[in-house]
Protein backbone atom coordinates (compact mmCIF):
# COMPACT_ATOMS: atom_id res chain seq x y z
CA UNK A 1 0.00 0.00 0.00
CA UNK A 2 1.18 3.37 -1.05
CA UNK A 3 0.07 6.60 0.12
CA UNK A 4 1.06 9.66 -1.22
CA UNK A 5 1.62 12.56 1.09
CA UNK A 6 1.38 16.16 -0.06
CA UNK A 7 4.85 17.98 -0.80
CA UNK A 8 3.10 21.39 0.16
CA UNK A 9 3.88 20.21 4.14
CA UNK A 10 7.09 20.81 3.66
CA UNK A 11 7.68 24.04 5.23
CA UNK A 12 9.54 27.40 2.94
CA UNK A 13 12.15 27.36 5.76
CA UNK A 14 15.50 26.14 4.19
CA UNK A 15 16.10 23.79 6.36
CA UNK A 16 15.03 20.64 5.54
CA UNK A 17 13.51 19.01 8.49
CA UNK A 18 11.02 16.79 6.72
CA UNK A 19 11.66 14.11 4.09
CA UNK A 20 8.78 12.48 2.28
CA UNK A 21 9.43 9.85 0.00
CA UNK A 22 6.70 8.48 -2.23
CA UNK A 23 7.54 5.14 -2.66
CA UNK A 24 7.74 3.54 1.21
CA UNK A 25 4.87 6.09 2.25
CA UNK A 26 6.10 7.32 5.17
CA UNK A 27 7.40 10.73 6.05
CA UNK A 28 10.34 11.62 8.22
CA UNK A 29 10.45 14.99 10.68
CA UNK A 30 12.95 16.17 12.61
CA UNK A 31 11.58 16.16 16.19
CA UNK A 32 13.95 17.68 17.94
CA UNK A 33 18.03 17.59 17.72
CA UNK A 34 17.55 14.04 19.66
CA UNK A 35 14.61 12.51 17.94
CA UNK A 36 13.26 11.86 14.82
CA UNK A 37 9.72 10.87 14.41
CA UNK A 38 8.66 8.52 11.43
CA UNK A 39 4.65 9.01 10.25
CA UNK A 40 2.89 6.84 8.32
CA UNK A 41 -0.60 7.69 7.40
CA UNK A 42 -2.32 8.98 10.18
CA UNK A 43 -5.11 6.36 10.73
CA UNK A 44 -5.82 3.74 13.44
CA UNK A 45 -5.51 0.42 11.09
CA UNK A 46 -4.23 -2.92 12.14
CA UNK A 47 -2.63 -3.23 8.40
CA UNK A 48 -0.77 -0.11 8.38
CA UNK A 49 0.37 -0.71 12.11
CA UNK A 50 1.89 -3.90 11.16
CA UNK A 51 4.02 -1.68 9.59
CA UNK A 52 5.02 0.39 12.44
CA UNK A 53 5.99 -3.14 14.65
CA UNK A 54 7.70 -4.11 11.78
CA UNK A 55 10.05 -0.80 11.46
CA UNK A 56 10.04 -0.56 16.01
CA UNK A 57 11.38 -4.49 15.95
CA UNK A 58 13.72 -3.89 13.20
CA UNK A 59 15.20 -1.13 15.29
CA UNK A 60 14.66 -2.83 18.43
CA UNK A 61 16.95 -5.98 16.87
CA UNK A 62 19.86 -3.92 15.94
CA UNK A 63 20.66 -2.84 20.00
CA UNK A 64 22.27 0.03 18.75
CA UNK A 65 23.86 1.91 21.95
CA UNK A 66 23.37 4.84 20.24
CA UNK A 67 19.64 4.83 19.86
CA UNK A 68 18.13 5.87 23.60
CA UNK A 69 14.37 4.97 23.07
CA UNK A 70 12.26 3.62 20.50
CA UNK A 71 8.57 5.12 20.49
CA UNK A 72 6.22 3.12 18.37
CA UNK A 73 2.26 4.52 18.15
CA UNK A 74 -0.96 3.96 16.17
CA UNK A 75 1.05 5.24 13.09
CA UNK A 76 4.32 6.38 13.85
CA UNK A 77 7.10 5.59 15.68
CA UNK A 78 9.55 8.21 17.77
CA UNK A 79 13.36 6.72 17.41
CA UNK A 80 15.31 9.18 20.73
CA UNK A 81 19.29 8.95 19.88
CA UNK A 82 22.25 10.49 21.82
CA UNK A 83 22.78 13.45 19.52
CA UNK A 84 26.63 13.14 19.58
CA UNK A 85 26.86 9.76 19.13
CA UNK A 86 25.04 9.47 16.03
CA UNK A 87 22.69 11.85 13.78
CA UNK A 88 19.67 12.60 11.81
CA UNK A 89 21.01 11.55 8.50
CA UNK A 90 22.27 7.88 9.48
CA UNK A 91 18.87 6.95 10.99
CA UNK A 92 16.71 9.03 8.40
CA UNK A 93 18.64 6.02 6.10
CA UNK A 94 18.27 3.29 8.23
CA UNK A 95 14.78 4.10 8.94
CA UNK A 96 14.35 4.20 4.48
CA UNK A 97 15.98 1.38 4.48
CA UNK A 98 14.46 -0.40 6.82
CA UNK A 99 10.90 0.70 5.31
CA UNK A 100 11.46 -0.89 2.06
CA UNK A 101 13.31 -4.40 3.15
CA UNK A 102 9.80 -5.08 5.28
CA UNK A 103 7.50 -4.13 1.79
CA UNK A 104 7.34 -8.30 1.48
CA UNK A 105 4.50 -8.72 4.10
CA UNK A 106 5.41 -11.01 7.74
CA UNK A 107 3.53 -13.80 8.61
CA UNK A 108 4.25 -13.14 12.15
CA UNK A 109 1.22 -15.07 14.26
CA UNK A 110 0.43 -13.12 17.35
CA UNK A 111 1.00 -13.72 20.91
CA UNK A 112 -2.83 -13.92 21.80
CA UNK A 113 -2.83 -13.61 25.91
CA UNK A 114 -6.01 -14.28 28.00
CA UNK A 115 -6.57 -11.76 30.64
CA UNK A 116 -8.77 -12.92 33.08
CA UNK A 117 -11.31 -10.19 34.64
CA UNK A 118 -13.75 -10.34 37.80
CA UNK A 119 -16.71 -8.04 36.65
CA UNK A 120 -18.03 -8.00 39.76
CA UNK A 121 -19.79 -4.26 40.78
CA UNK A 122 -17.05 -4.14 43.46
CA UNK A 123 -14.56 -4.26 40.61
CA UNK A 124 -16.59 -2.43 38.08
CA UNK A 125 -17.76 0.38 39.45
CA UNK A 126 -19.45 1.71 36.54
CA UNK A 127 -20.38 -1.47 34.82
CA UNK A 128 -23.82 -0.40 35.33
CA UNK A 129 -23.55 3.35 33.73
CA UNK A 130 -21.63 1.90 30.63
CA UNK A 131 -24.71 -0.42 30.24
CA UNK A 132 -27.31 2.23 30.54
CA UNK A 133 -25.11 4.52 28.31
CA UNK A 134 -25.36 1.90 25.89
CA UNK A 135 -28.94 0.33 26.68
CA UNK A 136 -27.37 -2.83 27.36
CA UNK A 137 -27.58 -4.81 30.13
CA UNK A 138 -24.40 -5.43 32.83
CA UNK A 139 -24.15 -9.01 31.05
CA UNK A 140 -24.34 -7.96 27.38
CA UNK A 141 -21.48 -5.67 28.63
CA UNK A 142 -19.17 -8.37 29.80
CA UNK A 143 -20.57 -11.09 26.79
CA UNK A 144 -19.50 -7.87 24.19
CA UNK A 145 -16.54 -7.07 26.03
CA UNK A 146 -14.70 -10.81 27.02
CA UNK A 147 -16.20 -11.61 22.84
CA UNK A 148 -13.72 -9.07 21.32
CA UNK A 149 -10.39 -9.56 20.05
CA UNK A 150 -8.52 -6.64 21.66
CA UNK A 151 -4.99 -5.69 19.37
CA UNK A 152 -2.05 -3.91 21.66
CA UNK A 153 -1.23 -0.97 19.70
CA UNK A 154 1.55 0.42 21.86
CA UNK A 155 2.04 0.88 25.24
CA UNK A 156 2.35 4.52 26.72
CA UNK A 157 0.87 6.81 29.38
CA UNK A 158 2.02 4.75 32.14
CA UNK A 159 4.36 1.91 32.48
CA UNK A 160 2.68 -0.93 31.01
CA UNK A 161 -0.39 0.65 30.11
CA UNK A 162 -1.69 -1.12 26.37
CA UNK A 163 -3.77 1.03 24.32
CA UNK A 164 -6.18 -1.49 22.93
CA UNK A 165 -7.81 -1.99 19.79
CA UNK A 166 -11.23 -3.49 19.00
CA UNK A 167 -13.63 -2.10 21.11
CA UNK A 168 -17.08 -3.57 19.76
CA UNK A 169 -18.78 0.24 19.22
CA UNK A 170 -21.82 -0.67 21.17
CA UNK A 171 -19.67 -0.53 24.45
CA UNK A 172 -18.67 3.24 24.05
CA UNK A 173 -18.79 5.70 26.34
CA UNK A 174 -17.30 8.90 27.52
CA UNK A 175 -15.07 9.36 30.14
CA UNK A 176 -15.97 10.47 33.10
CA UNK A 177 -16.47 14.09 33.28
CA UNK A 178 -14.40 14.03 37.27
CA UNK A 179 -11.46 11.89 36.96
CA UNK A 180 -11.35 9.57 40.07
CA UNK A 181 -7.40 10.39 41.99
CA UNK A 182 -6.89 6.67 42.39
CA UNK A 183 -7.82 3.82 40.43
CA UNK A 184 -6.05 0.63 41.48
CA UNK A 185 -3.78 -1.20 39.71
CA UNK A 186 -5.56 -4.64 37.83
CA UNK A 187 -8.83 -1.87 37.06
CA UNK A 188 -10.72 -2.42 33.15
CA UNK A 189 -11.96 0.29 32.28
CA UNK A 190 -13.46 2.10 28.98
CA UNK A 191 -13.57 5.57 27.63
CA UNK A 192 -14.39 6.57 24.10
CA UNK A 193 -13.39 3.56 21.59
CA UNK A 194 -10.89 2.59 23.92
CA UNK A 195 -10.74 -0.14 26.96
CA UNK A 196 -7.72 -1.19 28.85
CA UNK A 197 -5.95 -2.27 31.59
CA UNK A 198 -4.90 0.29 34.48
CA UNK A 199 -1.00 -1.52 35.28
CA UNK A 200 -0.43 0.72 38.39
CA UNK A 201 -2.27 2.50 40.94
CA UNK A 202 -3.35 6.08 39.14
CA UNK A 203 -5.67 8.52 38.71
CA UNK A 204 -7.93 7.89 36.12
CA UNK A 205 -11.28 8.80 34.26
CA UNK A 206 -11.92 6.02 32.55
CA UNK A 207 -15.09 3.79 33.28
CA UNK A 208 -14.34 1.09 35.26
CA UNK A 209 -15.90 -2.35 34.38
CA UNK A 210 -14.14 -4.77 36.49
CA UNK A 211 -10.19 -5.61 37.23
CA UNK A 212 -7.98 -7.93 36.40
CA UNK A 213 -6.02 -10.27 39.18
CA UNK A 214 -2.69 -10.49 36.94
CA UNK A 215 0.19 -7.59 37.48
CA UNK A 216 0.36 -5.96 34.04
CA UNK A 217 4.05 -4.14 35.37
CA UNK A 218 6.21 -5.58 37.62
CA UNK A 219 9.87 -4.06 37.28
CA UNK A 220 11.77 -6.72 38.59
CA UNK A 221 10.43 -8.79 36.23
CA UNK A 222 11.80 -9.06 32.74
CA UNK A 223 10.13 -8.38 30.27
CA UNK A 224 8.62 -5.78 32.94
CA UNK A 225 5.43 -5.34 31.13
CA UNK A 226 2.91 -8.57 30.42
CA UNK A 227 1.81 -7.09 27.25
CA UNK A 228 3.95 -5.94 24.00
CA UNK A 229 2.98 -3.96 21.27
CA UNK A 230 1.50 -6.13 18.56
CA UNK A 231 -0.17 -8.92 21.04
CA UNK A 232 -3.69 -9.80 20.69
CA UNK A 233 -5.58 -9.65 23.73
CA UNK A 234 -8.76 -11.38 25.00
CA UNK A 235 -10.47 -10.80 28.37
CA UNK A 236 -12.21 -13.59 30.43
CA UNK A 237 -15.11 -13.24 32.66
CA UNK A 238 -13.88 -15.04 35.99
CA UNK A 239 -15.76 -15.49 39.72
CA UNK A 240 -14.84 -13.32 42.42
CA UNK A 241 -13.32 -16.54 44.02
CA UNK A 242 -11.31 -17.33 41.49
CA UNK A 243 -9.82 -13.39 41.19
CA UNK A 244 -8.53 -14.50 44.44
CA UNK A 245 -7.26 -17.41 43.66
CA UNK A 246 -5.48 -16.06 40.91
CA UNK A 247 -3.97 -12.96 42.64
CA UNK A 248 -2.62 -15.28 45.17
CA UNK A 249 -0.93 -17.39 42.17
CA UNK A 250 0.07 -14.09 40.65
CA UNK A 251 1.61 -12.60 44.06
CA UNK A 252 5.28 -13.95 42.71
CA UNK A 253 4.40 -14.19 39.12
CA UNK A 254 6.67 -13.10 36.43
CA UNK A 255 5.37 -10.95 33.86
CA UNK A 256 6.03 -13.47 31.25
CA UNK A 257 3.38 -15.04 29.25
CA UNK B 1 28.21 2.68 56.05
CA UNK B 2 25.36 4.72 54.99
CA UNK B 3 23.69 8.00 55.10
CA UNK B 4 21.11 8.58 57.85
CA UNK B 5 18.13 10.85 56.81
CA UNK B 6 17.46 13.36 59.77
CA UNK B 7 15.26 15.22 57.21
CA UNK B 8 14.36 14.94 53.63
CA UNK B 9 13.79 18.48 52.59
CA UNK B 10 10.75 19.45 50.16
CA UNK B 11 10.86 16.47 47.75
CA UNK B 12 14.79 14.45 47.85
CA UNK B 13 14.96 11.20 45.28
CA UNK B 14 17.91 9.23 44.28
CA UNK B 15 18.66 9.50 40.69
CA UNK B 16 21.15 8.81 37.78
CA UNK B 17 21.37 9.86 34.57
CA UNK B 18 18.00 7.96 33.75
CA UNK B 19 16.71 4.89 32.11
CA UNK B 20 16.44 4.37 28.55
CA UNK B 21 15.38 1.72 26.24
CA UNK B 22 11.82 0.75 28.05
CA UNK B 23 9.73 3.73 26.30
CA UNK B 24 8.09 1.42 24.18
CA UNK B 25 6.61 -0.21 27.22
CA UNK B 26 5.39 3.04 28.30
CA UNK B 27 8.41 3.86 30.77
CA UNK B 28 9.61 7.46 30.77
CA UNK B 29 13.60 8.31 31.89
CA UNK B 30 13.20 10.11 35.12
CA UNK B 31 16.64 10.49 35.96
CA UNK B 32 18.49 14.20 37.25
CA UNK B 33 16.01 17.18 35.98
CA UNK B 34 19.66 19.00 35.88
CA UNK B 35 22.02 16.42 34.48
CA UNK B 36 24.30 18.83 33.46
CA UNK B 37 24.60 19.46 37.33
CA UNK B 38 24.58 16.01 38.42
CA UNK B 39 27.24 15.29 35.96
CA UNK B 40 29.42 17.98 37.33
CA UNK B 41 28.57 16.80 40.98
CA UNK B 42 29.52 13.41 40.31
CA UNK B 43 32.85 14.52 38.57
CA UNK B 44 33.65 16.74 41.56
CA UNK B 45 34.04 13.38 43.90
CA UNK B 46 35.64 11.48 41.39
CA UNK B 47 32.28 9.15 40.25
CA UNK B 48 31.64 8.18 37.07
CA UNK B 49 28.95 10.73 35.90
CA UNK B 50 26.16 8.19 35.80
CA UNK B 51 27.03 7.47 39.71
CA UNK B 52 23.62 7.54 41.93
CA UNK B 53 22.90 10.54 43.63
CA UNK B 54 20.22 12.79 45.78
CA UNK B 55 18.29 15.43 43.80
CA UNK B 56 16.60 17.62 46.45
CA UNK B 57 14.17 20.23 45.43
CA UNK B 58 12.89 22.92 46.60
CA UNK B 59 14.51 22.85 49.88
CA UNK B 60 17.26 20.94 50.74
CA UNK B 61 18.30 17.54 53.17
CA UNK B 62 19.38 17.03 56.46
CA UNK B 63 21.90 13.89 56.28
CA UNK B 64 24.05 12.36 59.06
CA UNK B 65 27.54 10.86 57.38
CA UNK B 66 28.25 7.25 59.25
CA UNK B 67 31.15 6.95 57.07
CA UNK B 68 33.89 9.22 56.34
CA UNK B 69 33.61 9.95 52.54
CA UNK B 70 33.90 12.87 50.11
CA UNK B 71 30.74 14.59 48.89
CA UNK B 72 29.60 17.23 46.40
CA UNK B 73 26.69 19.59 45.96
CA UNK B 74 25.85 20.97 42.86
CA UNK B 75 22.78 22.85 40.89
CA UNK B 76 20.78 25.47 42.47
CA UNK B 77 22.47 27.24 45.39
CA UNK B 78 21.60 27.05 48.60
CA UNK B 79 23.62 27.19 52.05
CA UNK B 80 25.32 24.38 52.98
CA UNK B 81 26.47 23.51 56.33
CA UNK B 82 28.46 20.85 57.75
CA UNK B 83 28.20 20.55 61.29
CA UNK B 84 26.80 23.96 61.53
CA UNK B 85 29.94 25.41 59.35
CA UNK B 86 29.27 26.69 56.29
CA UNK B 87 30.51 25.03 53.21
CA UNK B 88 31.07 25.83 49.60
CA UNK B 89 28.50 24.62 46.89
CA UNK B 90 30.42 22.85 43.64
CA UNK B 91 33.45 21.96 45.80
CA UNK B 92 34.14 18.42 46.73
CA UNK B 93 34.23 17.99 50.52
CA UNK B 94 35.74 15.96 52.92
CA UNK B 95 32.87 14.80 55.38
CA UNK B 96 34.08 13.12 58.87
CA UNK B 97 32.15 10.28 60.07
CA UNK B 98 29.66 11.31 62.03
CA UNK B 99 29.16 14.66 60.62
CA UNK B 100 25.56 16.79 59.78
CA UNK B 101 25.52 17.74 56.28
CA UNK B 102 22.51 20.13 56.43
CA UNK B 103 21.46 21.40 53.03
CA UNK B 104 18.99 24.73 52.84
CA UNK B 105 16.24 26.39 50.79
CA UNK B 106 17.16 26.36 47.62
CA UNK B 107 17.88 30.27 46.31
CA UNK B 108 18.17 30.57 42.56
CA UNK B 109 16.73 27.44 41.27
CA UNK B 110 14.83 24.42 41.96
CA UNK B 111 17.31 21.59 42.50
CA UNK B 112 20.57 20.33 44.08
CA UNK B 113 22.44 17.51 43.47
CA UNK B 114 24.26 15.71 46.46
CA UNK B 115 27.53 13.42 44.81
CA UNK B 116 29.04 11.21 47.40
CA UNK B 117 31.94 9.28 46.67
CA UNK B 118 31.18 6.12 45.11
CA UNK B 119 27.66 6.80 44.54
CA UNK B 120 24.38 6.14 46.35
CA UNK B 121 23.55 2.16 46.43
CA UNK B 122 20.14 1.08 45.44
CA UNK B 123 19.43 -2.01 43.40
CA UNK B 124 19.74 -1.24 39.33
CA UNK B 125 16.15 -1.68 37.92
CA UNK B 126 16.05 -1.97 34.23
CA UNK B 127 19.57 -0.72 34.36
CA UNK B 128 18.96 2.49 36.49
CA UNK B 129 19.34 4.02 39.60
CA UNK B 130 16.64 6.49 39.29
CA UNK B 131 13.09 6.90 41.08
CA UNK B 132 10.18 6.00 38.72
CA UNK B 133 7.97 8.01 41.26
CA UNK B 134 4.47 7.20 39.44
CA UNK B 135 4.94 3.97 38.96
CA UNK B 136 6.90 3.77 42.36
CA UNK B 137 10.01 1.62 41.64
CA UNK B 138 14.05 2.38 41.17
CA UNK B 139 16.04 4.63 43.31
CA UNK B 140 15.16 4.01 47.15
CA UNK B 141 11.91 1.67 47.35
CA UNK B 142 10.32 3.73 44.18
CA UNK B 143 9.47 6.49 46.01
CA UNK B 144 10.90 9.94 47.70
CA UNK B 145 13.52 9.37 50.93
CA UNK B 146 11.85 10.60 54.48
CA UNK B 147 13.31 11.41 57.85
CA UNK B 148 15.35 7.58 58.91
CA UNK B 149 15.82 6.03 55.63
CA UNK B 150 19.31 4.64 55.72
CA UNK B 151 21.02 4.74 52.02
CA UNK B 152 24.35 2.58 51.67
CA UNK B 153 27.33 3.61 50.03
CA UNK B 154 28.58 2.34 46.54
CA UNK B 155 32.56 1.36 46.73
CA UNK B 156 34.91 3.98 46.87
CA UNK B 157 36.11 4.36 43.56
CA UNK B 158 39.92 5.33 42.23
CA UNK B 159 39.59 8.80 40.67
CA UNK B 160 40.27 11.36 43.31
CA UNK B 161 38.11 14.51 43.87
CA UNK B 162 38.59 16.99 41.60
CA UNK B 163 38.23 21.08 41.98
CA UNK B 164 36.46 23.37 39.16
CA UNK B 165 38.06 26.25 37.58
CA UNK B 166 35.29 28.09 36.84
CA UNK B 167 32.56 29.47 38.53
CA UNK B 168 29.26 27.39 37.93
CA UNK B 169 27.36 28.27 41.09
CA UNK B 170 25.53 31.04 39.40
CA UNK B 171 23.36 28.69 37.27
CA UNK B 172 20.68 31.10 36.92
CA UNK B 173 20.82 35.10 35.44
CA UNK B 174 18.65 37.50 36.07
CA UNK B 175 15.90 38.16 34.47
CA UNK B 176 13.87 35.16 32.20
CA UNK B 177 15.25 32.47 31.68
CA UNK B 178 16.16 31.84 27.88
CA UNK B 179 15.15 28.33 26.79
CA UNK B 180 16.26 27.50 22.73
CA UNK B 181 14.40 25.59 21.12
CA UNK B 182 13.51 23.90 17.25
CA UNK B 183 10.71 23.66 15.19
CA UNK B 184 8.81 20.77 16.64
CA UNK B 185 7.24 17.70 14.55
CA UNK B 186 3.61 19.39 13.89
CA UNK B 187 5.20 23.06 13.20
CA UNK B 188 3.00 22.92 9.99
CA UNK B 189 0.28 23.29 12.27
CA UNK B 190 0.59 26.45 13.39
CA UNK B 191 0.78 29.29 11.02
CA UNK B 192 3.71 32.15 11.77
CA UNK B 193 1.82 34.28 14.25
CA UNK B 194 1.57 31.44 16.55
CA UNK B 195 5.33 31.25 16.17
CA UNK B 196 5.62 34.94 16.69
CA UNK B 197 3.73 34.77 19.62
CA UNK B 198 5.90 31.72 21.39
CA UNK B 199 9.01 34.07 20.22
CA UNK B 200 8.25 37.22 21.39
CA UNK B 201 5.85 36.41 24.71
CA UNK B 202 7.19 35.92 27.93
CA UNK B 203 5.72 32.90 29.61
CA UNK B 204 5.24 31.89 33.63
CA UNK B 205 5.94 28.48 34.77
CA UNK B 206 2.97 27.92 37.00
CA UNK B 207 2.04 25.82 40.34
CA UNK B 208 1.32 22.73 38.29
CA UNK B 209 4.89 22.15 36.84
CA UNK B 210 7.27 19.38 38.15
CA UNK B 211 8.97 16.19 36.86
CA UNK B 212 5.92 15.44 34.30
CA UNK B 213 6.11 18.81 32.95
CA UNK B 214 6.03 22.35 33.19
CA UNK B 215 2.88 23.70 32.42
CA UNK B 216 3.47 27.93 31.26
CA UNK B 217 1.08 30.58 31.20
CA UNK B 218 1.28 33.56 29.07
CA UNK B 219 -0.24 34.61 25.41
CA UNK B 220 -2.39 31.79 23.45
CA UNK B 221 -0.41 29.93 21.12
CA UNK B 222 -3.44 28.34 19.12
CA UNK B 223 -2.89 25.74 16.36
CA UNK B 224 -4.30 27.01 12.82
CA UNK B 225 -4.74 23.32 12.51
CA UNK B 226 -7.81 22.15 14.36
CA UNK B 227 -7.66 18.15 13.69
CA UNK B 228 -7.33 15.49 16.19
CA UNK B 229 -4.06 14.36 16.72
CA UNK B 230 -3.17 10.63 16.43
CA UNK B 231 -1.65 9.97 19.74
CA UNK B 232 2.43 9.31 19.00
CA UNK B 233 5.85 9.28 20.74
CA UNK B 234 6.74 12.17 22.58
CA UNK B 235 10.54 13.41 22.96
CA UNK B 236 12.07 14.80 26.19
CA UNK B 237 12.00 19.15 25.96
CA UNK B 238 8.85 18.96 23.65
CA UNK B 239 6.94 21.64 23.60
CA UNK B 240 3.04 20.96 23.18
CA UNK B 241 0.11 22.89 23.03
CA UNK B 242 -3.08 21.65 24.22
CA UNK B 243 -6.77 23.17 23.37
CA UNK B 244 -5.88 26.32 25.48
CA UNK B 245 -3.50 27.42 24.11
CA UNK B 246 -0.79 27.37 27.22
CA UNK B 247 2.25 25.48 26.77
CA UNK B 248 4.03 22.34 28.71
CA UNK B 249 7.08 21.20 28.86
CA UNK B 250 7.31 17.32 28.44
CA UNK B 251 10.14 16.73 31.06
CA UNK B 252 11.94 13.62 32.44
CA UNK B 253 8.81 11.59 33.98
CA UNK B 254 6.75 12.17 31.02
CA UNK B 255 4.14 10.00 29.51
CA UNK B 256 5.63 8.33 26.84
CA UNK B 257 3.32 8.97 24.10
CA UNK B 258 1.12 12.30 23.78
CA UNK B 259 -1.98 13.27 21.93
CA UNK B 260 -0.98 17.13 21.84
CA UNK B 261 0.49 19.00 18.52
CA UNK B 262 3.75 19.71 19.47
CA UNK B 263 5.36 23.64 18.34
CA UNK B 264 8.87 23.10 19.63
CA UNK B 265 11.45 21.34 21.52
CA UNK B 266 13.73 22.93 23.96
CA UNK B 267 17.46 22.15 22.66
CA UNK B 268 19.17 19.24 24.60
CA UNK B 269 21.98 22.04 25.69
CA UNK B 270 19.31 23.87 27.72
CA UNK B 271 17.36 20.47 29.19
CA UNK B 272 19.46 21.24 32.55
CA UNK B 273 17.59 24.83 32.93
CA UNK B 274 14.21 23.44 32.30
CA UNK B 275 15.47 21.45 35.69
CA UNK B 276 16.39 24.89 36.95
CA UNK B 277 12.67 26.17 36.53
CA UNK B 278 10.25 26.58 39.72
CA UNK B 279 6.97 27.94 39.70
CA UNK B 280 6.85 31.93 39.26
CA UNK B 281 9.85 31.49 36.67
CA UNK B 282 9.51 33.22 33.70
CA UNK B 283 10.74 31.88 30.25
CA UNK B 284 11.32 33.00 26.88
CA UNK B 285 12.07 31.19 23.83
CA UNK B 286 14.25 31.49 21.25
CA UNK B 287 14.28 29.57 17.90
CA UNK B 288 17.22 27.79 16.54
CA UNK B 289 18.27 25.23 13.86
CA UNK B 290 19.09 21.47 14.50
CA UNK B 291 22.34 22.28 13.51
CA UNK B 292 23.00 25.18 16.36
CA UNK B 293 21.52 23.26 18.58
CA UNK B 294 23.68 20.35 18.28
CA UNK B 295 26.20 22.77 18.01
CA UNK B 296 25.73 24.07 21.33
CA UNK B 297 25.52 20.95 22.60
CA UNK B 298 28.80 20.17 21.64
CA UNK B 299 30.11 23.41 23.04
CA UNK B 300 28.80 22.52 26.43
CA UNK B 301 30.62 19.03 26.39
CA UNK B 302 33.83 20.57 25.39
CA UNK B 303 32.68 23.36 28.56
CA UNK B 304 32.40 20.37 30.47
CA UNK B 305 35.78 18.28 29.78
CA UNK B 306 37.87 21.87 30.37
CA UNK B 307 36.08 22.68 33.66
CA UNK B 308 38.07 20.94 35.78
CA UNK B 309 41.77 21.56 37.21
CA UNK B 310 44.22 19.26 36.12
CA UNK B 311 45.30 17.40 38.93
Amino acid sequence: MVCVISYALVPAAAEIAFIVTRDSGIKIIRASDSSLLVEFESVIDPALHQRVLNLFRAFLAKRDPRIRNLHPAYASLLIDFYPLQVGHEDLESQALALCEAEKIERDESPRVLIIPVCYDTEFGLDLADVAKHNSLTADEVIRLHTESDYLVYFLGFSPGFAYLGGLPPKLRTPRLTTPRTGVPAGSVGIAGDQTGVYPVDSPGGWRLIGRTPLRMFDPSATPPTRLQAGDQVRFASISRAEFERLAEKDRDFQCRS
Amino acid sequence: MSLLIKDPGFATTVQDLGRFGYAHLGISPAGAADGLSFRIANMLVGNHENAAGLEMSLSGATIEFQEETTAAITGASCQIALNGVEIAHSHPVCVPIGAILQCGRMIDGARAYLAVQGGIDVPSVMGSASTHLAARFGGFQGRSLRKGDLLNLGRKNLHAARRLNLNVTSIKSEGPTRLRVTRGPQQDWFAADSFATLFSATFTVTQHSGRTGLRLAGDCVVPSKTAQLLTEGVSLGALQIPPDGQPIILFVDQQTTGGYPKIANVVAADMHRVGQLRPADKVIFEEVSIDDALQLLRQQERWLRTAFEED
